[in-house]
Parts: structure tokens; sequence; C-alpha cells
């Protein structure tokens, strides 16, 4: 009988874990896909800025209003609580986020300003658009750099 | 005692003698850096290749780069290593070294008390620099800010902590010969200098054995991270297919070809090296190119 009620215990467990799961799996799969929208962005940008392509003002401008528009997409639901590396394998979220959730957000808000300053620029020619680029660039690295796991 | 007896003695005695010999500190000849003079403006590039400050700087978040109070922790299987205070503070610093004393540092891993420093160090890469760019970057470190915070002390198990074994490690893996070699051009070795010798990219991209010497039969082909999971990439070898224009750019501006952002420890070696002539970049992407050919 109590070897049944253990079984029986560790099936509840996973009943209920598993919608969680997969709840936490769409959270991952957004933010990953927000960050995908990033990347496709930067391709325009940062292929201008390193002279990969050829600057053009309207197609600069419009990846830096699409960065600007991204990066205020609420972020409330994106990040729930055990959604990091040592608990799901598909994410590089290191758990150190949840840590520092302050420092973590302080991170988001200098890309955010770095794509307003950005967006405010873009048009204005090449010269202008690459070190505003580079700062882009660098509050990405930052959050990077510590709150994500390597390959 | 039996001839037998006698001769193990002797033999043990001769063991003992050898090992003490081959695990003493030996620094460069006192010729070398007698000879040189640095100039600090030289010395600030070699001071960029070699990423002091990528372990040397402080750990908050917007720690100046070129105050090297130390701190940074490296969590290896032998224990955790601190990063030493390498300002010019005379207590707490290097303020009170000598040139000589500071070669001996890089260039041998060997302290100014004779004992041995640990590889954490990478001074296994910097003991293939030219002696000139070690003396024009001591004379670069003079002229950074002093800072008196005390280093911390590492924290490792026996027999690790015991810093003469390492003349052991050294005596396996000191090894001052290029890794890459043949028929390089100009460009190739420009680039392998400032890539084996300087920004030591092996230390991280390359596997190590048991005993944490690095795998030169598997160059830069990706390496478990050490301070935590996930692994290094590999820069050499059939996965990596990036060209040089995309090794050079993401050097400069932290951008893979794919429109990712570089991260982890690359992030500060990237900001670094993203200081150096175009040029310059332009060789290392040379070599990694050609270092992935052998
Ligand atoms: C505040 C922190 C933070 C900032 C700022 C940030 N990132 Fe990230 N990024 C992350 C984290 C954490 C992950 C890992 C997400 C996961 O796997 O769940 C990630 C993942 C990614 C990925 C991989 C997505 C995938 O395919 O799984 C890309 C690409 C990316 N970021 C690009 C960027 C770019 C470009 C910028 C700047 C424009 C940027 N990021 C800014 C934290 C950040
Ligand atoms: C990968 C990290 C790393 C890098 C890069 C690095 N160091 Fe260090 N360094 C260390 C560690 C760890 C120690 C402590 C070694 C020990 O105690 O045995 C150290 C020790 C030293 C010391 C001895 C300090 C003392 O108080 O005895 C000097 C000098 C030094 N480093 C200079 C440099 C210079 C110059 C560079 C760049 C050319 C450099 N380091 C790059 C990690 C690093
Ligand atoms: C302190 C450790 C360290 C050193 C030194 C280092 N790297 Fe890296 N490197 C990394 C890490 C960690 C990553 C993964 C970055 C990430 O997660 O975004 C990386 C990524 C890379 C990549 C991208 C590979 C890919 O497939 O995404 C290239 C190219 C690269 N490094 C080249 C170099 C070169 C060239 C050097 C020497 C000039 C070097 N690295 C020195 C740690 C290092």
């Amino acid at each position: 009988m109590a070897f049944f009620k253990v079984i029986s215990g560790a099936a509840l467990a996973v009943a209920l874990a598993a919608p969680a799961l997969a709840q936490d799996m769409n959270a991952v799969q957004a933010r990953q896909g927000q960050f995908k929208l990033y990347g496709h962005n930067l391709a325009v940008l940062g292929g201008m800025a390193q002279g990969r392509m050829d600057y053009d003002a309207e197609m600069a401008q419009t990846a830096a209003d699409n960065m600007f528009h991204l990066t205020r997409h609420d972020q409330s639901r994106l990040w729930p609580e055990g959604t990091d590396s040592s608990a799901i394998m598909e994410t590089r979220a290191k758990a150190e986020i949840w840590e520092n959730l302050d420092d973590f957000t302080a991170k988001f808000v200098a890309l955010q300003e770095a794509t307003a300053a950005l967006q405010g620029v873009a048009g204005n020619g090449l010269d202008a658009l690459r070190p505003a680029v580079g700062a882009m660039g660098a509050t990405c690295g930052a959050c990077h750099e510590v709150y994500r796991e390597e390959s | 005692m039996n001839r037998i007896g006698a001769l193990l003695l002797g033999l043990g005695t001769a063991a003992v003698a050898v090992g003490w010999y081959i695990t003493q500190p030996v620094g460069l000849p006192e010729t070398v850096s007698e000879r040189l003079t640095g100039d600090a403006l030289a010395g600030e590039r070699i001071f960029l290749a070699g990423g002091c400050a990528s372990c040397h700087m402080g750990t908050e978040d917007d720690a100046d780069p070129k105050l090297l109070r130390g701190g940074a922790e490296f969590v290896t299987q032998f224990g955790t290593f601190y990063a030493p205070n390498i300002s010019p503070d005379p207590e707490h610093g290097i303020g009170g070294w000598t040139q000589a004393q500071f070669m001996d540092a890089v260039m041998r891993g060997v302290s100014p008390e004779g004992q041995h420093y640990y590889p954490a160090f990478p001074y296994t890469s910097y003991a293939k620099a030219d002696p000139q760019d070690i003396a024009d970057l001591y004379a670069y470190m003079q002229t950074l800010p002093a800072d008196a915070t005390p280093s911390r002390a590492h924290d490792l198990g026996f027999p690790f902590n015991i810093r003469r074994s390492l003349g052991v490690w050294k005596a396996l893996y000191m090894d001052r010969d290029w890794v890459v070699t043949g028929d390089l051009t100009a460009q190739e070795s420009e680039g392998r200098y400032l890539a084996e010798a300087l920004a030591h990219c092996a230390e991280c991209h390359t596997p190590r054995d048991a005993l944490g010497g690095l795998d030169t039969g598997a160059w830069l082909t990706g390496a478990p991270n050490p301070s935590g999971s996930g692994r290094i990439p590999a820069i050499a070898g059939d996965e990596f297919t990036w060209t040089a224009f995309d090794i050079s750019a993401y050097l400069e501006t932290g951008f893979t070809p794919s429109f990712d952002v570089a991260g982890g420890s690359m992030a500060k070696v990237i900001a670094n090296l993203g200081q150096l002539e175009k040029s310059e970049l332009d060789a290392i992407a040379a070599y990694i190119l050609r270092a992935g050919q052998r």
C-alpha cells in the first residue's frame, strides 16, 4: 500500500509538472523568437555598418524603427521563474537572471535607450549609423556576457 | 647495507635531485631585460592584444579596464583562482617591481620571490612574445592608475596549493615553439604572433588533458566551458565555416555572420581586440583559417 501511495504521489507530481512545463516552453520559445527578430534586423543594420551591404537610408530607418518597437514588447510573461538552463535544456538563459532581476532589467533598459538613439540617426548616413549600431550591439553583448550560457 | 639497497638509495637520491632540479623556477637570462627600454605608447597595443584587463580589471559592471585591481575568479578542476591586483600600487599591486621581475612573471611564470605562478595566468602563451613587446607593456602599465585593493588568496586543495609542484607541469607543457608551423604568409605569421603569443585564443578554444595542459593535437577545436555548462565553440575543423571577413568583423564588432552578438568570456576579448588596427584583426583571421587546415 505504501508503495502504491508513492507511485500515485509521483504520478500526481508528473501530472502537475507537465502542463506547467508546456507553458514554460512557450515562454522560452517566445523570448527566443523575439531575439531572433533582433538578429533579423541587426542583419540590415550590422550588415551596413560592417560593409557587407551598401548603406540605404530607408532600409536602415525601417530596421531601426523595428528595433525600437521590438524592444518595447512587454517582457513580464517571457521570463517565468524556473525557465533557466539548469531546468530546461533548450534555453541558454542563466539562473543568475532571477537572482539579479534588477540588474537584468537595467541591461534591458540600456538596450531600449540604445534603440531610441539609433532610431534618431539611422537615416542620416553611414557615418551616423555606425557608432549607433556599435552602441546598441554593446548593450546586447553586455547582457549576453553575464546572463547567457555559451552555446 | 647490501649492494641493491645502496643502488636503490642512490637512484632514489638522484630522482629527488632531478625532480628538485626540474621543478626549480627559472626566469629569463638576466641580460634580456638589461638591454631593453620600454616604450609606453607601443605597450598599449600589447596590453589590448594580451587581454590583461579581461582578467585583472575589477569585477563590477562598470569597472574601468585600466584599473587593474583584480578580483575575477576562475573556477577550475584544481580549485578557484583569483586574479591579483597588478596596478602600480607599491604595496598591493606591482608598483615596486623592476622590468626584469615583470618580464620573468609574464614570460616565464616566475614571481619576484622565485616561485612558480599557476598557468591560470596564461604566461605559457606570453612566453612566445618578443621581449621588446613585454618591456613596452611594462612601461605602459606604469602609466595606469594605482589601486590599493588587496589581492585575494587562491582557494586550492592539496597538492595543488604547493607551487613547487608546478615545475613538473611547466616541464611537461611550457613549449615556446609555435603550434601552427609550415610555410606561412606574412599576414598569417603576423596573425600567429597576435593569436598564439598575445591573445591566447587557444587557452579557451582548445580542449585540455587531465593535468590541464592544452591538447595541441586538437588546436582550437572547441572545449568544455571551465566555468559552467555550455561549450566554447570550435574555431577550427569542419564545424567552423566562417570566412576571414566573418572572423575579423566579429573580433571588431561582436556580431556573428548570423547577427547574433558575442557573449560569455568572448565579450571582453572583443572589447579589447576591437581596439586594434583592422589589419591586425584581418591577420588573426588569416591565421585562424590557416590553423583550421592542420
Ligand atoms: C537583458 C538581456 C539581453 C539583452 C539586452 C539582449 N539579449 Fe539576446 N539573449 C539574452 C538571453 C538571456 C538569451 C537566451 C534566451 C533563451 O535561450 O531562452 C538571448 C538569446 C539571444 C539570441 C539567440 C536566440 C535563439 O535563437 O535562441 C540572439 C540571436 C540574441 N539573443 C540576439 C540579441 C541581440 C541582437 C540583442 C541586441 C539588439 C540582444 N540579444 C540583447 C539576453 C539578452
Ligand atoms: C586568463 C586570465 C589572465 C590573463 C588574461 C592575464 N592574467 Fe595575470 N594573472 C592571472 C592569475 C590567475 C594570476 C595569479 C597567478 C598565481 O597566483 O600563481 C595572475 C598573476 C599575474 C601577475 C603576478 C602578480 C603578483 O602579485 O604576483 C602579473 C604581474 C600578471 N598576472 C600580469 C599580467 C599581464 C601583464 C597580463 C597581460 C599580458 C595578464 N596578467 C593577463 C590571470 C590572468
Ligand atoms: C577567455 C576565453 C576566450 C578567449 C581568450 C578567446 N575566446 Fe573566442 N569565444 C569564447 C567564448 C566563450 C565564445 C562563445 C561566445 C558566446 O557565447 O556568444 C567564443 C566565440 C568565438 C567565436 C564565435 C564562434 C561561433 O561559432 O559562434 C570566434 C570566431 C572566436 N571566439 C574567435 C576567437 C579568437 C580568434 C580568439 C583569439 C584572438 C578568441 N576567440 C579568444 C572564449 C574565448
